[in-house]
């Protein structure tokens, strides 16, 4: 930032339009047609990233909605409309076209709380984006997925040496890592709040 | 409290609205007089709003923790295109075969960023109850009518201005269960990018003069009295049309890291 006082283009510093809460009712609105499917249908290098998002009872949240961001596989960060392409007849969302990859996901969650995104890998960073809405949460919440061991990502202990987890102590650090299920497939849950019994998500501020 | 008769029983709220008010009244008391005493304002809600019955266990109660990080992917953001939208999705009032009931309303303002700069050919997403208060989503159990000619749901682009634009009815309020006789005040949902994903912002626009924004929770979470204030639109007499409908201006300004809006931050 300048902050020479001959600048002759000091910003300007509007102030910011407060956040207010998505509320219950988004459902019928902001949810789109394959919102989750971010990854071209069939791809081979597709994994999966699901979970639960919790109170700070430790009950699943039903009416949360994460959004999700990242680079192409290629590392691209330009991403691709199309991410709601219409059917311009029935206005219909037909989905992506399954050439593009737009890099944008949105999911509500499940009566369960749960919630499921089908990518692809993200290039030159670890993680995937998360945005989190929620009734009640009157702010949104970002946070970040880790992903350990995908082929061009670091492993576990590599990810560890991450600028921002490496600023962590072990037990909040373990919150933005996904945790590898099975092959391609990761669980990453958010919790809004500590229950009691499991370490509350760590959540970003981009300043 | 008995119920007039004719109106359906409702379950009691466990709180008054005095009581709420009252949290309201020494929650804005505590942040004047810390504003008073030097402390930054604060443009957004705070998380931990009690007041708002649902916030209370759905806030982290851990600091935020920022990334120092110029290559962070939240700078850069998703984007949209003339195929994500179409024709009419801007116009909520040509939706179905016939016109909604309501007040037929114009709904326009640019998108900026903090430096004032337009946000160019970026979604824009609205919701918003009909002109009865009731939403077209089947947890919404509010007893008034539905109306076959209204869903209630708008998408556009932002033109080279970062203008948006939305037809629609002005939407009713409507009840709800934070506690006994709450009512939310007329609104409409707005869901806005920016050109990071930083940038992102789900809020509400409120009508002038309506008489429910001191009683309502989610509203008063912003505690502070400039930044509630605008979050309600201006009716412009300019904006309106003859014999067809009322204009209502609101401007937006996306928050984000100083990276998107600074000058030299690109
Ligand atoms: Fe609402």
């Amino acid at each position: 930032m300048s902050t020479t006082p001959s600048s002759a283009k000091a910003p300007v510093s509007l102030p910011p339009t407060a956040s207010q809460t998505v509320g219950p009712f988004f459902g019928y609105a902001l949810p789109f047609t394959g919102g989750g499917d971010v990854a071209p249908a069939g791809h081979p290098d597709t994994i999966t990233l699901h979970g639960t998002v919790y109170d700070g009872a430790g009950v699943p949240i039903p009416d949360a909605l994460l959004e999700f961001w990242q680079p192409a596989p290629d590392g691209s960060r330009a991403g691709a409309p199309g991410s709601l392409r219409r059917d311009p007849v029935t206005g219909a969302v037909v989905g992506r076209d399954g050439l593009a990859f737009t890099g944008f996901g949105r999911v509500a969650v499940d009566a369960d709380g749960h919630y499921l995104l089908r990518t692809l890998p993200p290039g030159g960073v670890p993680y995937i984006s998360v945005c989190v809405f929620a009734r009640g949460l009157l702010h949104h919440l970002f946070t970040r997925a880790y992903l350990p061991g995908l082929a061009d990502a670091p492993d576990q202990a590599g990810l560890e040496a991450e600028p921002l987890l490496a600023a962590l102590p072990p037990h909040r650090r373990a919150t933005l890592l996904a945790v590898p299920e099975r092959e391609r497939v990761y669980r990453f849950d958010v919790r809004l709040q500590a229950d009691g019994v499991h370490e509350e998500t760590v959540f970003l501020a981009f300043e | 409290m008995t119920n007039p008769p004719g109106t359906p029983p409702q379950p009691p709220g466990v709180e008054t609205q005095e009581t709420i008010s009252a949290e309201i009244a020494e929650i804005r008391g505590a942040y004047g007089k810390a504003v008073a005493d030097g402390a930054p304002r604060r443009a957004h809600p705070d998380r931990d709003y009690p007041p708002y019955r649902s916030s209370l266990l759905r806030h982290p109660k851990h600091a935020l923790v920022v990334p120092r990080d110029p290559e962070a992917a939240e700078l850069t953001g998703p984007v949209f295109g003339v195929t994500d939208v179409t024709a009419i999705d801007h116009d909520l009032t040509r939706q179905h075969i016939g016109e909604p009931l309501g007040e037929r309303i114009l709904v326009t303002g640019r998108v900026l960023d903090r430096a004032g700069r337009p946000v160019r050919d970026q979604l824009v997403e609205i919701w918003q109850a009909n002109a009865s208060g009731r939403y077209a989503h089947q947890r919404d159990q509010h007893p008034a009518p539905l109306d076959p000619n209204f869903t209630g749901v708008g998408r556009c682009l932002t033109d080279d201005d970062g203008r948006y634009s939305f037809v629609t009815i002005k939407p009713g309020p409507y009840p709800w269960r934070n506690h006994d006789n709450a009512w939310r005040p007329a609104h409409i949902h707005f869901s806005l990018f920016g050109t990071a994903f930083a940038q992102r912002l789900v809020t509400q626009m409120y009508f002038p003069g309506d008489p429910l924004f001191d009683l309502d929770p989610i509203m008063q979470a912003v505690t502070d009295d400039s930044a509630r204030r605008r979050l309600v639109a201006d009716y412009d007499h300019d904006l309106s049309t003859p014999e067809w409908s009322l204009g209502y201006r609101w401007d937006i300004v996306l928050d984000g890291p100083a990276a998107t809006w600074m000058e030299e931050g690109r």
